[in-house]
């Protein structure tokens, strides 16, 4: 560097109009989403142990509920009911992990850093979700397999399947958004774990992801049949199943839109202000 | 265009009922260390986060290389580093993944911060740790990245919050040897410290803040001439022989001494203080206990400045 470089304000001016191009907030996304991708190879655990409490579920329901469940069900086998549920479950619950992952960085002080730097504002947490997008992406096709290990059987075409994947995907970028809120509002992660848990719970449970809601009561029934978890698990049943699915699936994406389009602009707002 | 790399005018923050900053004026002249000297909790990482665009003041005006803060965040950011009070750097990744994730987050092409990500590991002594994840790093390392980090980019104007805190004595000289030769080619750096000796060392000029203002702004030599360089501690055998000789060193030599129990402190511009003090003290047989001649520190100046210590929970 020389003493000339200094006064050239110019050049850092150009440089500051050349990344509101439309590339340079994508290309910090990117950026960002590599270097959480590495962490999450780096820390094989971390990976591990979130894949292995999907597994319990399959084979909790599958094997120790799933009898009492298909018994007083349905036209299909309680694994075909159940493996659409497990995956919409499994997208929840690892959307946790931008909560966990967002409150980290703000407690070590690298979302200070990232604010001071001259990078597109959304690319902290553009990068996050991605990244979590990406896990979600393996963590479905090793439910995938699992399923079809304790039975699960395709009713459908392999197009329709893969339709049903892309939808499970969808719905976890979507809930990412909404666990990036939850992890810039408290920033630190044991509280974004503590938060984080009552958010999901009745989403996942008070829903038709396991069960089918005509057993619950009256007043959980209305939520039950009005929320995101229920109608993506049954856009996604319909899928796998292979019964005519497309207004359900238009409603499931009715609801990633409406989530996106709601907790992504909250987000970028809260980690404008977060320190 | 003025000479000024930071200028600040009336600077206040309130983080509700509480004013972290009060109407602080600042003026560095570009290619200089300047400093900002107080104990924890005085305001300086709040100066630093305002003018690093991380926060935004309740009232004044914060200009870098004629850029204000808040109403051009954008074009500050790109002639700033930032080294904050934590090691802000991914513990998951390798030293070197950190300085290229900068690199690539400044826009740097490629070609140029591959090759500056390894200079600086060389420069700060992590070569040989640069391909392990910073997890493995001692606070010390992690430090000496965090630094290097900030000075991925080449920012013409530096902000270093603490930078020594936590590091050993052989990597605080080696990092005000890098901070001298940035201010060679004409960097700016502005640094915070609670060390009056590294303020002394670094800086051209140096502010002591307290609560949220500046209380002295000076050259740190005038600053020590008008503080006092050397501290004086004198201990007696008992209180009433303290009392005596305080007595006496005031009446004599207008100095009045600080008396703690049967400790004397006085703070002395030269060698002569200290030996008029014994000489009298020899004459009138009030033979101290022991003697200690010690630099000033931030605690000293405080009193010098304020009449009362400095925090208590700075560390010293």
């Amino acid at each position: 560097m020389t003493a000339g470089q200094l006064a050239d304000h110019a050049g850092v001016r150009a440089a500051v109009r050349t990344r509101e191009r439309l590339t340079a907030p994508a290309r910090d996304a990117l950026a960002v989403a590599g270097r959480n991708l590495l962490g999450l190879v780096r820390v094989p655990q971390l990976l591990v142990f979130s894949t292995i409490q999907p597994l319990v579920f399959v084979l909790m329901f599958r094997y120790v509920f799933g009898g009492v469940i298909g018994r007083s069900l349905i036209d299909v086998p309680y694994v075909d009911y159940l493996m659409p549920g497990i995956f919409v479950q499994t997208a929840v619950f690892g959307a946790m992990n931008t909560a966990i992952g967002l409150a980290t960085d703000m407690q070590t002080g690298l979302m200070e850093r990232f604010r001071s730097l001259p990078m597109s504002r959304s690319a902290v947490l553009a990068g996050r979700t991605l990244a979590d997008l990406a896990r979600s992406v393996f963590v479905v096709a090793l439910m995938t397999a699992a399923g079809f290990a304790v039975g699960f059987r395709l009713r459908s075409s392999v197009p329709a399947f893969l339709a049903a994947v892309l939808l499970v995907i969808a719905f976890a970028f979507a809930m990412s958004w909404v666990f990036a809120v939850v992890g810039l509002a408290v920033g630190d992660p044991e509280t974004a774990q503590a938060a984080a848990f009552p958010v999901l719970v009745p989403l996942v449970f008070a829903s038709g992801a396991f069960i089918p809601v005509n057993t619950m009561p009256g007043w959980l029934q209305a939520f039950a049949d009005h929320q995101p978890v229920s109608h993506t698990a049954q856009a996604v049943r319909d899928l796998v199943l292979g019964v005519p699915a497309a207004s359900d699936v238009w409603r499931a994406l009715a609801w990633d839109a409406g989530i996106v389009a709601v907790f992504a602009p909250l987000g970028v707002w809260l980690y404008r202000r977060a320190v | 265009m003025s000479s000024s790399a930071i200028s600040v005018q009336g600077l206040t923050k309130r983080f509700g009922s509480l004013t972290a900053l009060d109407g602080v004026d600042l003026d560095v002249p570009a290619g200089t260390v300047f400093g900002l000297l107080g104990p924890n909790g005085a305001g300086k990482t709040t100066a630093i986060r305002i003018l690093t665009t991380i926060l935004r003041p309740t009232s004044g005006r914060a200009e870098v290389l004629g850029h204000d803060v808040v109403r051009e965040p954008a074009v500050v950011r790109g002639l700033i580093g930032l080294a904050g009070q934590y090691a802000a750097v991914d513990p998951n990744l390798t030293g070197r993944e950190n300085l290229r994730l900068i690199g690539r987050l400044t826009r740097l092409p490629r070609r140029r911060f591959r090759p500056r990500a390894d200079e600086l590991l060389e420069r700060f002594g992590l070569a040989d740790a640069g391909d392990r994840t910073v997890r493995t790093y001692s606070g010390g390392m992690r430090r000496r990245l965090d630094v290097a980090a900030a000075l991925v980019p080449q920012p013409p104007v530096l902000f270093l919050d603490e930078p020594t805190t936590g590091l050993d004595p052989a990597s605080r000289l080696a990092l005000w040897g890098m901070i001298r030769e940035l201010v060679g080619i004409g960097t700016t750096v502005l640094l915070t410290t609670q060390y009056l000796e590294e303020a002394d060392r670094l800086a051209g000029r140096v502010a002591v803040v307290s609560e949220g203002r500046v209380i002295a702004d000076d050259e740190p030599a005038l600053l020590k001439e008008r503080l006092g360089h050397t501290v004086i501690e004198l201990r007696m055998p008992d209180q009433d022989r303290a009392a005596r000789a305080a007595r006496v060193i005031a009446e004599q030599l207008s100095l009045p001494p600080e008396r703690q129990d049967s400790v004397l402190r006085l703070s002395s511009r030269d060698g002569s203080t200290l030996l008029d003090v014994l000489h009298l003290l020899d004459e009138r047989a009030l033979t101290p206990r022991a003697v200690t001649v010690r630099e000033s520190s931030l605690d000293d100046v405080f009193l010098a400045l304020t009449g009362h210590h400095a925090e208590a929970d700075g560390t010293p």
